[in-house]
């Protein structure tokens, strides 16, 4: 989608403020989000990022990191049915009212069948390798193409429609976007191409730069040379 | 534990969504806070750095590291949480290599740990690829203009981690010594090793 999360490029961030020493976290909630995330034997509907790009603009912007993975993992769970709006409603309301109120009591033998259960899961949805063979080889000249899909993609705009040359193939990785490009949509062939910054930036392009990208086949065709 | 009344909104919602996950069986908090005092820790650039200082003193490995990331990394038994790939590009004389996400704030958390607030910025996210002389100015590096400068967007799932070139003056140091003068921020590619303390 052309999101709010698709930053390449735009202007008005201003200087990049650097912190000497800074804490892996500042507030607790941030660790415990982080953790959560990571522990919790839940398999989320869809992509996890295209919950924190279809974030409201605004919110994405006055958010920070955590907040927004917040906000994204409350979303998934919620589409999980893990738990409904009203029982997360409830609980906030309760420690909204008494911050001090302790978490229930755990059950670790219940926690121990859930990890099993999801790894279980985990193993067997494992994709088949349905693979084609690259379509192009290094030194190629390709051409990124010019989508605009209100779905998740993995096309930054900045490139879209820009020429660049293959530079290196990758492991075959699983295509991620919601709307297909091709009509191979599991396992396809990667590739490192890189863009000369003029090519992207036309005269404002700085001096000798240039950009790698990861691409997946489907977002490319081969450039003819006139 | 929590005696503090006044929790933040985000604390507030944190809390709550804990609430409901030990409630249904899916976590404890004993299991939170040991992952959280890992990032805290244990994952961290310290791997990175010994995994540059390896691969000055060792070739072989460095020939590894360059082919297959991932698998170079996990001799040392560093791993992604993920399982996600690891690209190690190298700076040379003639290109110096920077790492981004645009469009989210992927970072190789198995060698680099959790990215600085900087690396998630939207400045840092907007700027690197339209801009990176401009932005290396501001962390201080600057190159002429046979350099070329090379910006890595992960946009896809491979990480990224710069193999830093190894500082004049260092041929005797062994790895340990070596490994002590790697920052993050070298590996990031918006710094040069640190020899000078």
């Amino acid at each position: 989608m052309n999101g709010i999360h698709d930053m390449g490029g735009m202007h008005g961030f201003g200087p990049i403020e650097t912190e000497k020493n800074e804490p892996v976290f500042y507030e607790e909630w941030e660790g415990r989000v982080l953790a959560m995330y990571k522990e919790t034997p839940v398999r989320m509907p869809g992509i996890g990022r295209a919950r924190i790009e279809s974030l409201d603009p605004a919110f994405y912007l006055a958010s920070s990191y955590y907040e927004k993975w917040l906000h994204a993992e409350i979303r998934g769970l919620l589409e999980a049915g893990t738990f409904t709006w009203d029982e997360f409603e409830a609980k906030l309301a309760l420690y909204q009212a008494h911050p001090e109120a302790d978490l229930p009591a755990p059950n670790p033998a219940q926690v121990e069948e859930s990890q099993t259960a999801f790894a279980d899961s985990a193993a067997s949805g494992e994709e088949s390798a349905d693979i084609t063979k690259p379509a192009f080889s290094v030194g190629n000249r390709v051409r990124a193409k010019n989508i605009h899909p209100a779905g998740h993609t993995r096309l930054p705009g900045y490139v879209r429609g820009k020429v660049g040359e293959v530079a290196a193939l990758y492991r075959p990785q699983l295509f991620q976007d919601a709307e297909p490009l091709s009509d191979h949509d599991g396992l396809q062939p990667v590739y490192a191409v890189r863009f000369d910054g003029r090519e992207i930036w036309g005269p404002a392009a700085e001096p000798n730069s240039s950009v790698m990208l990861d691409m997946w086949e489907s977002y490319l065709a081969l450039e003819r040379r006139i | 534990m929590n005696t503090q009344k006044q929790l933040s909104d985000p604390a507030l919602r944190t809390k709550a969504l804990e609430a409901l996950l030990i409630e249904k069986g899916l976590i404890t908090s004993e299991a939170i806070d040991q992952v959280v005092a890992k990032y805290e820790q244990d994952i961290g650039p310290m791997r990175g750095a010994q995994v540059v200082a390896k691969a000055w003193t060792d070739s072989e490995y460095k020939k590894r590291l360059l082919k297959d990331g991932r698998a170079a990394v996990a001799e040392l038994d560093f791993t992604d949480p993920h399982g996600a790939e690891l690209a190690v590009v190298e700076n040379t004389s003639q290109v110096h290599n920077m790492v981004v996400c645009t469009l989210c704030s992927c970072y190789p958390w198995a060698v680099l740990g959790l990215p600085p607030t900087w690396y998630k910025s939207f400045a840092y996210r907007a700027r690197a690829v339209r801009e990176p002389r401009g932005v290396l100015k501001e962390f201080g590096l600057e190159f002429p203009e046979d350099v070329e400068v090379r910006v890595w967007d992960s946009n896809s799932d491979i990480r990224y981690m710069v193999l830093p070139e190894r500082p004049e003056g260092t041929e005797s140091w062994d790895e340990e010594r070596l490994a002590a003068v790697v920052t993050r921020d070298s590996m990031i590619g918006v710094a040069k090793p640190n020899v000078d303390g």
